[in-house]
C-alpha cells in the first residue's frame, strides 16, 4: 500500500497543469530475432532459444532482420514520420543480468523515423500527440526473483534469467510532451496507447498483446502551477502493462505529486514502478545514477540507409489505418461518430465489418454484438471476441431470422447453443427444432385451444377491443413454447374472430 | 597534456564494476591521460574534407531475411554460466534497481 500522500483529482486541476509523455516499447512479430536466427516464439522453455549472438559470446556477429528494419519504418511511415535516409545501431552500455552482452544494442542519435504525430479522440475532442522519434532495439532477457515472498526483487536471494527474450526486435515510440489536456490528460494518454495498439494491429507488425509483454508502456508526468512558463519535474512510471493501467498511472502521478507540491516539497526525477493491484507507483532506481550509458555506435554492424524506392513501396504497401478506416465505415453503416465510439469501445468494429461482409445488414449486425452478444461477453467476465462465435456465424443467425426460420427470440436458443459448441446456428435450429412453426395443424390447434380457454377475451375481441388480442397471442406462445411467428399467430387470430 | 581526475577514473571503474584501489586510482588516472593523448594525434590529421565515419567497409543495408535457425542447445548454453538453476542462468540477487 502506498503512504503517499494523494490530492483529490479535480482539485489538482484547481491549481497545476499536467504534462504527460509516453514510452512504448513494442515488441514486433518477426519468425526470428533482431540479430540472430533464434526463435521468438512465446513460453519455450527457458534458454532453448538462444545462441552466441543473442547470448554476446566473443567473436559472433549480430546482422540486422531485414523483415523488423521494414516493420519499424512501416510504423513510421503510419504515424506520419520522416523516415531517415541513413540510420545506425549504437551500444547502449550498462550492466545488468538481462542484458547478456553488457550493452543493448539500440538507435540513439540516428534513429530510423523521427516527427511524426498521432491524433486521438477523447469525449468529441481530438488531441495531437506528437511523435518525436521510432526507433529500433532489442529486447532484453526476463529475471526470475528467488526466496522473495512475492517474486518482487526485494528480499530475493538471488535471480534466474532466461534469455529468450533477448534479442527480440523492440521498437519504442517517443512522444514529445503532450500539454494542456488538463483534466483529459489521463485518457488522452490512454486513448493514444489504444489508438497506437489499433495501428500495429492494422499493420500486422505485431501481436500487441499487453498481457503477454509484447506491448508496454512508460508514462511520463509532471506538474506545473497554472499559469507557470516552465514545466514541472517529471516522473517516469513503468510497468505499465494495461490500457486502464496508463489512465490510472497518470491520474495517480497527478494526485501524488500535487501533495508533493503543495507541500513545499520537490518532486524527484526519477522512476517509479506502477503496482497493477493498487493501482500506485512506487520509487525506483533513481534516474542520476543511471544516466552514463556511453553511448557508442555499433561497429558490428553497417548503417541503414533506406532510399526513396524502398520507403516508396513499403508506403504504397501500408494497409488502410484505423481512423480512416473508421471514418469509411461510419459512412458506409449510415452511423455517427459517436456511434462509432461505442463499436470501438465495445471493441466491435472488426466483428462487425466481418459480419457485414459475411452477408448481414450493418444494422443487425450492430444490434446483435452491441446487444445479445455483449450482454453474453459481459456475463462471462469476456471481451467480445472471446466469444465462441465467429461473425460469419453471426451473419447466418441473421440471415435465419430474415429469412423467417426463426424469431428472435428463438435466435437467442440457437445463440446458447452455438456458444455450447452444438455447431453451426442452422445445425443447432435444426438439432434443437427451433425453426418457427408454419401454419402446421399443430399450430392450428394451438390458436383453437386459446380461444376455447379464453372465452371472454375472445369476446372483447369480437366485440372490437383488438388490443385485447396479444393476450391470446401470448398464450399461443406460451403454448409453442416460442416457436410459433407472433405475426402468424395474430393473423391467425384475426381470421378467427373476424376482426377487419 | 590530458588530465583525467582521480573522480573521472573512479566514475569508470564504477560504470565497469571495477573495484580499484587509491593507489590505483592515480596509477590509471596516469596512465589513462597517457592514452587519450596518444588518441588526440589523430585530432592533428587535416580531416577538413574527410566525411565522418564510423566504420570501416563502405556499406549500409547488409540484412538478413527473417528466418529461424537452429539455436544451441540450453545444455550446452548453460555450460558456460558460473551457476545454473532450472534451466536458467543463475545470479546474486540484484539489489536497488526495481522495486
Amino acid at each position: 500500500m502506498t503512504t503517499d500522500k494523494l490530492v483529490d483529482f479535480d482539485e489538482v486541476l484547481t491549481r497545476y497543469e499536467p504534462v504527460i509523455g509516453l514510452e512504448t516499447h513494442v515488441e514486433l512479430g518477426t519468425a526470428s530475432k533482431m540479430f540472430c536466427g533464434c526463435s521468438t516464439t512465446f513460453g519455450a522453455e527457458p534458454n532453448t532459444q538462444t545462441c552466441p549472438v543473442c547470448l554476446g559470446l566473443p567473436g559472433s556477429l549480430p546482422v540486422a532482420n531485414e523483415m523488423a528494419i521494414e516493420s519499424t519504418i512501416r510504423i513510421g511511415l503510419a504515424l506520419g514520420c520522416r523516415i531517415a535516409t541513413w540510420a545506425r545501431f549504437s551500444r547502449k552500455n550498462y550492466f545488468y543480468p538481462d542484458i547478456p552482452k553488457g550493452f543493448q544494442t539500440t538507435q540513439y542519435d540516428e534513429p530510423l523515423c523521427t516527427a511524426g504525430h498521432l491524433d486521438v479522440e477523447v469525449d468529441g475532442e481530438t488531441y495531437r500527440v506528437e511523435v518525436e522519434r521510432v526507433h529500433l532495439e532489442e529486447d532484453t532477457g526476463k529475471n526470475l526473483h528467488v526466496g522473495g515472498s512475492t517474486g518482487r526483487i526485494h528480499g530475493a536471494d538471488h535471480s534466474l534469467i532466461d534469455y529468450n527474450r533477448a534479442g527480440i526486435p523492440l521498437v519504442e515510440i517517443v512522444t514529445r510532451p503532450i500539454p494542456g489536456a488538463g483534466a483529459k490528460a489521463p485518457e488522452v494518454a490512454k486513448a493514444y496507447v489504444t489508438e497506437l495498439r489499433e495501428i500495429l494491429l492494422a499493420l500486422g507488425v505485431s501481436e500487441v498483446r499487453m498481457e503477454q509483454g509484447n506491448l508496454r508502456c512508460d508514462v511520463n508526468t509532471s506538474l506545473a502551477p497554472i499559469g507557470s512558463l516552465e514545466w514541472g519535474t517529471r516522473t517516469e512510471t513503468k510497468n505499465v502493462n494495461s490500457l486502464r493501467s496508463v489512465e490510472r498511472a497518470v491520474r495517480f502521478e497527478m494526485r501524488r505529486q500535487a501533495a508533493v507540491l503543495d507541500t513545499d516539497g520537490r518532486v524527484l526525477q526519477e522512476t517509479r514502478h506502477f503496482h497493477e493491484d493498487t493501482g500506485t507507483t512506487s520509487p525506483g532506481r533513481s534516474k542520476e545514477e543511471a544516466t552514463d550509458y556511453r553511448y557508442f555506435p555499433e561497429p558490428d554492424l553497417v548503417p541503414v540507409a533506406p532510399d526513396e524506392e524502398w520507403v516508396g513501396k513499403l508506403k504504397a504497401g501500408l494497409p488502410e489505418l484505423p481512423a480512416a478506416r473508421r471514418a469509411r465505415l461510419s459512412d458506409e453503416w449510415g452511423i455517427s461518430p459517436t456511434e462509432m465510439a461505442w463499436l470501438v469501445n465495445a471493441g466491435a468494429v472488426e466483428l462487425v465489418s466481418d459480419t457485414v461482409a459475411a452477408g448481414a445488414a450493418p444494422s443487425d449486425a450492430r444490434k446483435w454484438w452491441l446487444g445479445e452478444l455483449a450482454r453474453r461477453a459481459n456475463d462471462a467476465g469476456t471481451e467480445l471476441a472471446e466469444l465462441a462465435v465467429t461473425p460469419p456465424q453471426v451473419a447466418e443467425l441473421i440471415g435465419l431470422i430474415s429469412a423467417g426460420t426463426i424469431n428472435d427470440q428463438l435466435a437467442r436458443q440457437a445463440l446458447d447453443g452455438v456458444l455450447a459448441g452444438e455447431g453451426s446456428p442452422a445445425q443447432v435450429v435444426e438439432a434443437r427444432g427451433l425453426a418457427v412453426m408454419g401454419e402446421s395443424d399443430e399450430l392450428v390447434a394451438a390458436v383453437d385451444a386459446a380461444i376455447e380457454a379464453n372465452p371472454d377475451v375472445a369476446d372483447k375481441v369480437r366485440g372490437g377491443k383488438v388490443q385485447a388480442i396479444g393476450a391470446l397471442v401470448g398464450a399461443v406462445m406460451k403454448t409453442t413454447r416460442g416457436q410459433a411467428d407472433a405475426a402468424t399467430v395474430k393473423r391467425m387470430l384475426e381470421e378467427r374472430l373476424t376482426v377487419s | 597534456m590530458s588530465t583525467l581526475s582521480r573522480k573521472d577514473v573512479a566514475h569508470l571503474a564504477r560504470l565497469a564494476r571495477l573495484a580499484v584501489t587509491d593507489e590505483e586510482l592515480d596509477l590509471f588516472a596516469g596512465q589513462l591521460a597517457a592514452v587519450l593523448d596518444a588518441v588526440a594525434q589523430v585530432g592533428r590529421a587535416g580531416v577538413e574534407d574527410v566525411p565522418p565515419t564510423t566504420h570501416a567497409v563502405p556499406m549500409t543495408n547488409v540484412f538478413r531475411a527473417d528466418v529461424v535457425r537452429p539455436s544451441l542447445a540450453p545444455e550446452v548454453v548453460l555450460a558456460g554460466a558460473p551457476a545454473a538453476e532450472d534451466g536458467r542462468f543463475r545470479v546474486p540477487r540484484i539489489l536497488g534497481e526495481e522495486a
